[in-house]
């Protein structure tokens, strides 16, 4: 059973209060882009064993979209955030690394 | 105009706890978020303040229950609706919210007795322990969305009217004597 905190409204949700949205974090190819790189927002997506970040939708509750990292080993959840931000915060970084000493976000942090 | 009828009829069950169908009862959906006068407007309504996130404040027959970062439930006298939103309307006049009477959208049970935290706990994900007094859950019964608080030696269960017959059904069948948890 995944139980996840829903940042909005502090419930401790269990998996079937929730629908899930899969990847998170993902950055939209619209118009203008290339072939290439709209095929990689629609389709390409990552599969880990190990960290993951995920949209989670709260909708037998709030009905609010909150983003979830946990680790799709061993199901531990490393935290949950609002989904206002492009990428995970800080905070949740250093949690993750507290408890996955190797490991180091992907995506580059912004300059 | 014709007489307000509730979902059910005023269906009730004697079990281990007691099922009552109630209302009709008029509720509001009030949805605003970081209005200024958004206090003020559902006192004058509930006669409560604002409801704090996942917390219902009662005043007798009205309430106010917080639902979401953004929305909130008003309960009031179903014949004073109108008059509610008649004063919702004025308060909030240039605001950007929205108020929705759904009273007729709605189907209320009260579950009652000793033991009416088990009827629901054979039904919803929910931690009874720890659900504090004046606390709003929302969930799901089963299969279909649903609210609930204490009140008054029981709970109160708000769900869609769609479903009040399923809802009546779960409540009735979690509740038969002998099933007591």
């Amino acid at each position: 059973m995944l139980i996840l905190e829903c940042p909005y409204c502090g419930v401790k949700a269990d998996e079937t209060e929730l629908s899930p949205g899969y990847e998170a974090h993902l950055k939209r190819f619209g118009p203008g882009a290339s072939p290439e790189e709209f095929e990689a927002y629609m389709f390409a997506r990552k599969n880990p064993k190990g960290v993951h970040f995920e949209r989670w939708r709260h909708t037998y509750g709030c009905g609010k979209w909150f983003l979830a990292a946990r680790c799709t080993a061993t199901l531990e959840v490393f935290g949950t955030y609002p989904a206002q931000v492009s990428e995970p915060p800080a905070d949740i970084i250093a949690k993750i690394q507290a408890r996955r000493p190797g490991w180091t976000p992907d995506w580059k942090a912004p300059k | 105009m014709s007489d307000p009828v509730s979902a059910l009829n005023g269906a009730s069950f004697n079990g281990f706890a007691t099922i009552r169908e109630i209302g009709p009862l008029g509720m509001i959906t009030l949805r605003a978020k970081g209005v200024k006068a958004l206090d003020k407007a559902v006192k004058s309504v509930t006669g409560t303040k604002l409801a704090a996130p996942r917390r219902i404040e009662i005043n007798g027959d009205r309430a106010c229950g917080w639902m979401s970062p953004d929305e909130y439930l008003l309960v009031v006298p179903y014949a004073e609706v109108t008059a509610a939103l008649a004063s919702l309307a004025k308060a909030l006049a240039g605001e950007h919210y929205l108020a929705v009477d759904v009273s007729d959208a709605r189907a209320i049970f009260r579950v009652e007795g000793d033991k009416a935290a088990d009827v629901l706990r054979k039904l919803a994900p929910v931690d009874f322990e720890a659900l504090e007094p004046g606390e709003l859950r929302r969930t799901r019964a089963a299969q279909v969305a649903a609210a609930m608080w204490a009140e008054g030696g029981g709970f109160t269960v708000v769900c869609f009217r769609s479903v009040a017959g399923y809802v009546m059904g779960l409540l009735t069948h979690s509740a038969q004597r002998g099933s007591e948890l």
